[in-house]
């Protein structure tokens, strides 16, 4: 339990005061220091700065920048993808040194980093030369009022991932509505067949969407006035989606299985769920994870996501991350540049979405007719882009996201995790989940709204 | 070292102060050679840190307002905290249960290995430590999979008798989950400890005890057992603390549990998720003293109990 770990520790400690009295001599240290990169540096006498990000084709895209680039070179690490990215980030804030010039976060992190001072609002260093290859709603998202935090890259417009066989079995077609989706969750149900979709407590970004997508504002929150934040999470809107899926739950017409973990993608695979609410990025994720590959080729296509209300429909976004400029860093304009270059050569842009590694925000592949009207082999050759992806992406407005946003997520999952159990409805965890964050928000300072 | 010098001097023998002088600070700087290397790395990275993390645990910083002092109000946050109470309760909760059972466990394996001396028990003897030596988050990890019910074993035995297996990553089980693996991971352990212990015993007691009209089973209970009694204390309180700082496999399991394990389920995963994934270094250093008070506590009240065979401390 904790005794190999304290030995490990301290062993570590150890070793890590070794190659810290190793790398005095060779100047800078942590995230700042440019000798120790991934990635080859061809062009030695530019200078260089750091970056840590985690796309899967992050090396080509970093060699494309360089070779591209005679300003500036990336020096290019992978410390970990998400969570742990951050809290090295975090300890990295907090120590006062060791981050990079450039980090790759997603964009409902940028607040929590921004409110820290920990991010350079890069609107200063050229941001009108790009302003035009992003929609409104792509910068929104990486925005904090009028500053800009970070260069949006990827998005994850949400649609419904449904089983073809499935769907054909039992004589249903997608559902538009969320009460249509009930309704054939039941005729699923009552014909014997699988679950209809999944309530996963651990991924409560899916469950922020869909309230929003019913009219939620979760978090106001003006930059002219810090401190000071809206919270407003047990609203109707919240309240319903609550208690819409804790509904789904108690009939048995949908799964609690924690999502991203082999036992959900076995699942997947063996056509337990019939529907996936998920976002862009889910093909890549789950073709990775060894979805579409054996008896279920073929079998996967996608749906616009099922709407509230018919006649005034609202796209939502799950994930999405972008390139943001630390406060740490020693040369602000070069990473900026490094920023906005990343990411965006067309040569990048493509292999990211031909491989479905990113669903792009960048317009220019956003346009391009190629990726419009590809024909997505896990899906068996749908058009997916054309049928629901992009259509999405471009009604999404985007968001305010809240600068404690694991807090909120935290506090979602754990009284989602009660929904489950069945031992509070929907509507009471929407007001304890109003009532954790809005503690949490004092105490942190704020006056709450 | 006192000691000996005293008994190294005959008073009988007077020695000028002078000669006793440089002995003195010779022994002195001798001592001090040898306790050096220990005390570098003891002050270095054991005290340090903890003075670091006392110190951190007296602040507050918030998003709005920065850093203030504010002395124990980090402190009087936790024990009124309901995420912390809750997962120091089922860390108390989780010691009364796991504990006995797992020194019952190496306590018979030991004695049943001492008393059979075959080939087979030698095998025995390796294949029960065996789990001690597989890291904890590998076999965590492995229990993960096993309790899975898309594609672990149990769904299909279970299939077998035409019942459904019971979900130890559900919230109803996980309490005994979580049991069978520090169980299988630690008995082995605590036996080899036991049986080391019991090798230690002088044989001509064995030999007393049965001209005495001993058998074998009053041999173990009255001559073994008392005989082994600060062993099984020490690892007693091995063990109580080890459990009540529950962290590696709870952590490890969330991944395959997440919904049933949340982010404060035991106190130092609740540390760990304030300092590291809400970057409240002041709270998080809090809790973890808060949570050493508690340890304190409960060593402190057991070694209380059993103060009459207490020998090691």
């Amino acid at each position: 339990m904790k005794r190999k770990q304290i030995l490990a520790t301290v062993a570590m400690l150890a070793a890590g005061a070794g190659l810290a009295a190793c790398s005095d001599g060779g100047g800078g240290g942590g995230g700042s220091d440019a000798s120790n990169c991934t990635n080859t540096i061809t062009k030695k006498d530019l200078p260089a700065v750091t970056m840590w990000g985690w796309y899967p084709n992050m090396q080509l895209v970093v060699d494309n920048f360089n070779k591209l680039n005679d300003e500036v070179q990336v020096c290019w690490t992978n410390v970990g993808q998400g969570g742990d990215e951050y809290d090295k980030f975090q300890t990295a804030i907090s120590a006062g040194t060791g981050a990079p010039d450039v980090i790759m976060i997603e964009a409902d992190r940028i607040p929590t980093f921004q409110i820290q001072g920990a991010l350079v609002d890069i609107k200063q260093y050229g941001f009108d030369a790009v302003k035009a290859n992003y929609s409104e709603g792509a910068w929104k998202d990486v925005s904090v009022g009028d500053a800009v935090y970070g260069v949006p890259v990827d998005g994850g417009p949400m649609g419904m991932i449904y089983r073809k066989d499935i769907f054909d079995k039992y004589k249903i077609t997608p559902p538009k509505t969320w009460a249509e989706y009930e309704q054939a969750a039941q005729k699923v149900k009552d014909a014997g067949g699988p679950l209809f979709g999944d309530l996963g407590a651990n991924v409560p970004a899916v469950m922020m969407a869909l309230q929003i997508q019913k009219g939620a504002t979760p978090f106001a929150f003006d930059p002219a006035q810090p401190n000071s934040i809206g919270v407003k999470l047990n609203d109707q809107a919240s309240k319903d989606v609550l208690d819409y899926w804790g509904g789904l739950v108690k009939k048995g017409l949908v799964g609690t299985q924690n999502q991203f973990t082999p036992e959900y993608i076995s699942g997947v695979i063996n056509g337990n769920y019939a529907t996936y609410i998920s976002a862009a990025w889910a093909p890549g994720y789950l073709t990775g994870a060894g979805v579409g590959k054996g008896q279920d080729t073929g079998k996967f296509a996608v749906a616009p996501l099922p709407q509230w209300d018919p006649a005034n429909p609202v796209q939502v976004n799950w994930g999405g991350s972008a390139f943001s400029v630390t406060k740490q860093s020693k040369k602000p304009e070069l990473a900026a540049k490094a920023a906005y270059g990343l990411y965006a050569d067309k040569e990048s842009l493509t292999d990211g979405w031909t491989n479905q590694i990113i669903f792009p925000l960048n317009l220019t592949a956003l346009k391009d007719p190629a990726f419009i009207d590809l024909k997505v082999a896990f899906f068996d050759g749908q058009q997916a882009n054309k049928e629901v992806y992009v259509p999405a992406a471009d009604a999404y407005k985007g968001v305010q996201y809240a600068p404690f946003g694991q807090y909120y997520l935290d506090a979602m999952e754990k009284q989602v995790s009660e929904v489950i159990k069945g031992s509070i409805t929907g509507s009471q965890a929407a007001d304890r989940i109003q009532e954790d964050v809005a503690k949490y928000a004092k105490e942190q300072g704020f006056t709450v709204q | 070292m006192t000691v000996l010098t005293e008994q190294r001097e005959p008073r009988t023998q007077p020695e000028t102060r002078k000669i006793r002088g440089k002995v003195h600070l010779r022994e002195h700087l001798m001592g001090w050679f040898f306790v050096g290397p220990f005390g570098i790395v003891f002050l270095a990275f054991l005290i340090a840190p903890l003075g670091y993390a006392l110190y951190l645990s007296l602040f507050q910083k918030k998003l709005i307002g920065g850093t203030s002092f504010v002395l124990f109000d980090n402190y009087v946050k936790a024990f009124t905290d309901p995420s912390f109470l809750s997962g120091a309760w089922f860390v108390i909760r989780f010691s009364l249960v796991s504990i006995p059972v797992q020194i019952a466990l190496a306590l018979a394996m030991a004695l049943i290995l001492d008393a059979v001396t075959t080939l087979f028990a030698r095998f025995s003897r390796l294949m029960i430590f065996l789990p001690y030596a597989i890291p904890t988050v590998i076999g965590a990890v492995m229990w993960g999979f096993l309790y899975s019910k898309g594609f672990g074993p149990l769904t299909d035995i279970f299939g077998l008798f035409g019942t459904t297996a019971p979900d130890f990553l559900g919230s109803n089980l996980i309490f005994y989950g979580l049991l069978n693996v520090v169980t299988w991971q630690w008995a082995g352990y605590y036996m080899i400890i036991l049986y080391s212990a019991l090798q230690g015993i002088d044989p001509t007691l064995y030999e007393a005890a049965r001209m005495d009209g001993a058998g074998r089973w009053q041999i173990a209970t009255r001559i073994k057992i008392p005989l082994i009694a600060p062993a099984l204390i020490l690892i007693l309180v091995f063990s109580l603390i080890g459990t009540l700082q529950f962290f590696n496999e709870p952590q490890i399991l969330r991944y395959l549990a997440a919904g049933t394990i949340g982010t404060d389920f035991t106190p130092n995963m609740y540390a760990y998720q304030q300092a590291f994934g809400l970057a409240n270094f002041n709270y998080g250093s809090a809790i973890s003293f808060a949570l050493g008070g508690v340890v304190f506590i409960c060593v402190y009240a057991f070694l209380f109990f059993t103060r009459k065979r207490r020998s090691f401390l």
